[in-house]
């Protein structure tokens, strides 16, 4: 083949993710704008930060060396508040997100009760777990009850809309097979949808309890209970070693619950 | 398919006797640990608190009203320094997660003993631990401040972004990669172009995402002391200033809802 006359094969670029030239330039102009007019109000005290750069090492080292015995009692208990938290609060949700999903499913619903249980559906996710939270704190005090109930809210939410889209993609034919034999409602949805979105169900549900935990581990810093208030304490009281001994328990739990999720997930899938 | 033979009769049923037996255990198990655990939870319960709650909400309720519209000028240095952390952050996680996604790739990275699991353990790690307790451990460390939240926003975003980066890059087209090669390119020049450019889309709209994310969770970082409204929110709550908490809510509710928005257009002409 030959080369055509006045190509040069190093001239040659990659085409640019945005091919008007205007644009591209203009976005990475504006970038470059708000960029330096960001970190230009930026209120940081470096001097503070430099102060603080021992003791982060100091942190770090803690984890060479957690300490999980000197408040053990303290770790333990918070442990015992967010493990049951998380599982009673996911059994609620779901309990309580299968109607909500069912309701927020178009195919299923008719509008007025389609369009309810979507609004519910996004007035559970639009805010963080840390804003209910205080609100629940304020209404039904310190202790997991609170946090029990702002888990079980924010499940809600999360779980309703991604069943809801999942009963919307079934499969038509099966769902109406099992109506041609003159199945009742209920038989209908037991037999006709159930099979269909059961193993979705169940995958999104190990994924909550995951979310669950973590998050139990949060709105214990609002005061909601569980390990989040014995991690606060330990943070307050610059006690690093405790600190770090909490966070790796997280992460082994974290770790140990998406392992066997996966598991359980490849196998029903 | 598992059928029983009673009084002569073949009745059809969903399972076998002993899945059957196994599914009830499962149920037995379940509920027993449902109930143990609710147990737990109403002894550490002031129910008097819980039966009380409906006035207490109803007072709360009423004091939430009318909003203190007066406070909303307040709000706005606040409200661009929580885009400012979540953004900042974001472009920091970045810069950190490309390198750790493509030590944790399978196909891209230097070495599946020693890297891989490090890069693993490093998106493990940042992916368990909420922001809001990265904003604990940094406030704690570099006093408190919008550079706390900062860090905290890129320390939690590392894990996400180069978990979704690594899958992408496992998935991309290996004849391309090998179309590259054939031409006798070097490491370097495979990766900017043969797995770059099919990764791209997906990093753009991963980045996209997890702005939008950190947008909600850099509103509450202020409870902890890490900088931006949530400051403000600590503050009116602190004192009970309930009409401010409402403008405060309405704020965060406001920029979560744009951030959206602006989220979904860019990965609408990205992807």
């Amino acid at each position: 083949m030959a080369t055509p006359i006045g190509f040069d094969a190093r001239a040659w670029r990659p085409p640019p993710l945005v091919t008007s030239p205007l644009l591209r330039w203009g976005i990475g102009l504006g970038f470059a704008l708000y960029l330096t007019v960001a970190v230009g109000t930026l209120e940081i005290n470096w001097a503070r930060v430099w102060e603080g750069l021992d003791r982060g090492w100091a942190f770090v080292l803690a984890f060479t060396e957690p300490d999980f015995t000197s408040r053990w009692r303290d770790i333990s208990q918070g442990l015992l508040e967010s493990l049951t938290m998380t599982v009673v609060s996911t059994v609620v949700g779901i309990a309580i997100s299968i109607p909500i999903a069912l309701g927020a499913a178009r195919n299923l619903a008719p509008l007025p009760i389609y369009l309810l249980c979507r609004g519910i559906v996004a007035v559970s996710r639009s805010f963080q777990e840390v804003i209910i939270a205080i609100f629940f704190v304020a209404m039904f005090g310190f202790g997991p009850f609170a946090g029990f109930l702002t888990l079980s809210f924010a499940t809600i939410g999360f779980l309703a809309k991604l069943l809801a889209e999942d009963i919307e993609d079934i499969e038509r034919g099966q769902a109406e097979a099992v109506r041609a034999t003159g199945a009742s409602w209920l038989q209908w949805l037991v037999y006709g949808i159930q099979p269909q979105v059961m193993p979705r169900l169940i995958g999104l549900s190990l994924y909550r309890l995951d979310i669950n935990f973590r998050e139990s581990a949060v709105v214990g810093i609002v005061g909601a209970g569980g390990i989040g208030a014995t991690l606060n304490t330990a943070f307050d009281r610059y006690e690093f070693d405790t600190a770090a001994a909490i966070l790796l328990i997280i992460i082994g739990i974290v770790m140990a619950a998406e392992y066997s999720s996966s598991m359980i997930r490849a196998r029903i899938q | 398919m598992p059928l029983i033979t009673r009084d002569d009769r073949m009745i059809w049923r969903r399972r076998a006797t002993g899945r059957d037996l196994a599914v009830w255990a499962g149920w037995l198990v379940g509920t027993a640990i449902f109930v143990w655990s609710w147990q737990v939870i109403s002894e550490n319960t002031i129910w008097f608190f819980v039966s009380d709650s409906p006035r207490v909400a109803a007072d709360i309720g009423s004091r939430m009203v009318p909003p203190a519209w007066d406070y909303l000028p307040a709000l706005w240095k606040p409200l661009w320094d929580t885009i400012n952390i979540a953004t900042l952050g974001t472009l920091l996680a970045l810069v950190m997660a490309v390198p750790v996604a493509f030590m944790a790739a399978r196909n891209t990275t230097p070495s599946v003993l020693f890297l891989r699991p490090l890069a693993l353990l490093i998106i493990v790690s940042s992916r368990s631990i909420n922001s809001l307790i990265w904003a604990l451990l940094l406030v704690a460390i570099a006093g408190p401040g919008v550079f706390a939240g900062i860090i905290a926003i890129a320390l939690r975003s590392i894990g996400f972004v180069a978990k979704l980066l690594y899958e992408a890059i496992e998935e991309i087209d290996p004849l391309q990669v090998e179309a590259v090669r054939a031409t006798g390119a070097s490491e370097g020049q495979i990766i900017s172009y043969a797995i770059v450019p099919q990764v791209m889309p997906a990093f753009a709209g991963i980045s996209v995402f997890r702005w939008d994310i950190n947008i909600r969770e850099s509103t509450v970082l202020g409870l902890v002391g890490a900088g931006g409204i949530g400051l403000e929110l600590q503050a009116s709550l602190n004192v009970l200033a309930w009409p401010r908490v409402t403008v405060i809510l309405l704020a965060i509710f406001a920029t979560v809802l744009i951030s959206e928005w602006v989220s979904a257009r860019i990965r609408h002409a990205v992807i």
